[in-house]
């Protein structure tokens, strides 16, 4: 057993099931979207981008590829989050709020491609 | 660049995550812990503000308890939440310099700037092998002469100190075993701007290996290696090595023409001198019995040629049996007295230390010195960081094999036209020899000459073809007049001439007549090269001096001036 490849599974699964908590519930309902649960998925993803630096193998490389896109998308969505209420002063409006929910909704993706080729590397090379 | 890169991606994970982890946590207790706003109303920190307040504390630059001053429970987390952030930044920045001193970065560092700097090489330049006596001399003295080149060690002290050296051209250089063949690649082997391999370190075998992987990997490329054996050199000869330099070979060839002719041994020793060398004097040595301490290769070359010269020699070596010494050796080092004494010392007109240990030769001079003050001597000198001593132990001739290597070397890099000019040399006798000397010596200040070529092309010499041009016939004196001052002679004396179908000519006259296509080799005062490179390039100084005429240099002037002598 690969205790690196272990940890790493189990960040990215993380982060695609805190991503999905969140992304889950009407697209512009607030009350549906956890604020924490989006930072929870900014900070898990962005550990398992770090633990994938460094990684010289090709999956390895494309795997650091599809989290950095996660962490760009979820990065996107507090950037639109904390504009709206800090910045412009707009509130959660329902428009704001299904951007927000989009942009993770991109980073799910992400998170989902992630995990299809952490499937498959697992599968293929069984050590 | 690349592998760079990753090694400090990869050495960075732990401290990025324990960062971000630390940060989250902060963050998120800030969150969670209630805050009193100025209305007195139970008050909650956004994310955003948590973000911001842990930021700017962590970084321990700390504005304040904003945006409403802390309760107590805020304050016993932002103190747990204060030593975690900044010991996780020391963590973080201390794993990076860390990082940057770690052997295996700083290899890694050495060896990217390495190939950057190969890699922006766009002229010629000479791959060097080994940074010995031989290999440093021929690196400095190419650099000497704005030539560049790349040297590969296996020794990291060399490389280093190579690096401290301020010469006028970057000379890149890397720490790795030369015998392994992709540290030649990343040198710039299969480059199309190498102009050659010179393989010098101190053992025949890594030589051999360097000049068979470039002979395989470049075909093309001339290899010059150094070689103190037979067997290797019949080695490398073998396949197709271009030049195979033995320095005791050299040397003993040398001495033995000191005995022949001395001031062809002078013409020898000026004209492969090195920059800035002292000027070598007129020395003849004795004829008559020498003694000749150690018969290794050096003993077994220097005895080879002073036989072939008639001169007696009676051997000293230690180890008889493995050296194969002759008969009637005498068993010892050289070092006592007694062996010198048995030696016949006394009777003999030199003495020749050639062992491989410097402190034995020294030491083999001085007591033969007490012994018989008026002995020639000459000393084998193996490291070149005994300079001083050897300097001040006054020795008639010193014979250091990375100095004659490199001197070598360095000629057939720099000047090829001086091999031709010192094999047609060697045929001549010891009155021309003396000829060229005292001419030599008439143009000379305290340094020894410098030579160079001069190619009649219009690359080179843009102002002759010029006058060929318009029927003008130009001679080796127009050449050697001073153009700043047409009625002195440049301090230089041409020594050989090839014309371009190979005809060769020593000691041309002044009258000369130059052609297109002939090279010719000079030798002088530094200053006079300069000069000459004047009246080469500049039509009107050559003008001047063919015709004593000085001509104008723009159209008008030249069509009035016309006018008025018409």
């Amino acid at each position: 057993m690969n205790l690196e490849k272990v940890v790493f599974a189990f960040f990215i699964v993380l982060s695609l099931t805190l991503n999905f908590g969140f992304f889950i519930g009407d697209l512009d309902d607030p009350n549906h979207h956890n604020v924490y649960e989006l930072y929870a998925a900014l900070v898990v993803s962005l550990i398992a981008t770090i633990m994938k630096f460094g990684d010289r193998a090709h999956i390895g490389a494309v795997l650091l590829a599809t989290s950095l896109v996660a962490d760009l998308q979820l990065i996107g969505a507090v950037i639109v989050w904390t504009i709206s209420e800090h910045g412009t002063g707009t509130g959660l409006t329902p428009m704001v709020m299904s951007s927000i929910v989009s942009l993770s909704g991109g980073a799910l993706l992400a998170n989902v491609t992630s995990v299809i080729i952490l499937v498959t590397e697992t599968v293929m090379f069984r050590r | 660049m690349q592998n760079l890169v990753y090694l400090m991606l990869r050495r960075m994970r732990l401290p990025l995550i324990a960062i971000i982890l630390v940060y989250a946590i902060s963050i998120l207790g800030l969150v969670l812990i209630p805050g009193v706003d100025d209305q007195g109303n139970t008050w909650h920190m956004s994310l955003f503000h948590a973000f911001y307040f842990v930021s700017f504390m962590g970084s321990t630059i700390g504005f304040g308890e904003i945006p409403y001053p802390f309760t107590d429970p805020q304050r016993l987390w932002t103190n747990v939440a204060m030593y975690l952030t900044v010991i996780s930044w020391l963590y973080a920045i201390g794993s990076l310099f860390a990082m940057l001193q770690d052997p295996a970065v700083r290899r890694a560092l050495a060896f990217t700037t390495f190939t950057r700097s190969v890699r922006r090489i766009h002229e010629p330049f000479y791959l060097v092998c080994g940074l010995g006596d031989a290999g440093y001399l021929i690196t400095r003295e190419l650099a000497e002469d704005n030539i560049r080149s790349v040297v590969i060690d296996r020794n990291e002290h060399r490389v280093q100190t190579l690096q401290l050296e301020n010469f006028q051209v970057h000379v890149p250089a890397l720490c790795a075993d030369v015998t392994d063949s992709s540290a030649l690649y990343v040198a710039g082997l299969k480059k199309p701007h190498c102009a050659g391999v010179i393989a010098m370190t101190g053992i025949d075998h890594v030589n051999l290996t360097i000049a068979i992987s470039s002979k395989l990997l470049a075909p093309e490329l001339p290899v010059i290696c150094r070689a103190e054996t037979h067997d290797s050199q019949a080695n490398m000869a073998s396949f197709g090595t271009d030049y195979i330099i033995n320095p005791f070979d050299t040397f003993a060839s040398r001495f033995a023409m000191m005995f022949q002719s001395p001031s062809m041994y002078l013409v020898y020793e000026w004209m492969t001198s090195i920059h800035e060398a002292p000027l070598s004097e007129f020395v003849a040595p004795p004829r008559g019995t020498w003694v000749l301490c150690g018969y290794g290769r050096f003993g077994k070359a220097v005895q080879r040629s002073l036989s072939f010269k008639g001169i007696q020699t009676v051997i000293i070596e230690y180890d008889i049996e493995s050296t194969s010494a002759p008969e009637n050796t005498v068993a010892g080092r050289g070092t006592e007295a007694i062996t010198l004494h048995e030696a016949g010392i006394e009777q003999a007109v030199g003495i020749i230390a050639g062992t491989d240990d410097d402190a034995n030769n020294l030491s083999i001079i001085m007591t033969a010195l007490d012994m018989n003050e008026n002995l020639f001597t000459v000393a084998r000198q193996n490291q070149r960081s005994n300079d001083a001593i050897f300097n001040a132990a006054d020795i008639d001739l010193v014979m250091q094999s990375g100095k004659i290597i490199g001197q070598r070397v360095i000629d057939l890099l720099t000047n090829p036209l001086l091999s031709d000019f010192l094999r047609l040399a060697r045929l001549q006798n010891e009155s021309w020899a003396n000829i060229l000397v005292s001419r030599v010596v008439g143009i000379l200040t305290d340094a020894p000459p410098e030579t160079w070529t001069l190619n009649i092309s219009r690359e080179q010499t843009p102002a002759l073809l010029e006058a060929f041009g318009k029927g003008m016939a130009v001679t080796v004196k127009d050449l050697t007049t001073d153009p700043h001052e047409t009625s002195q002679m440049l301090p230089c004396v041409p020594l050989y001439i090839k014309h371009q179908n190979n005809d060769e000519l020593l000691l041309p006259e002044d009258d000369t007549p130059l052609q297109a296509g002939d090279q010719l080799l000079f030798c002088g005062q530094r200053h006079a090269e300069s000069h000459m490179h004047w009246a080469a390039h500049n039509f009107n100084a050559l003008n001047f001096i063919c015709t004593g005429y000085d001509r104008p240099s723009g159209t008008v002037w030249r069509l009035l001036s016309q006018g008025r002598h018409s």
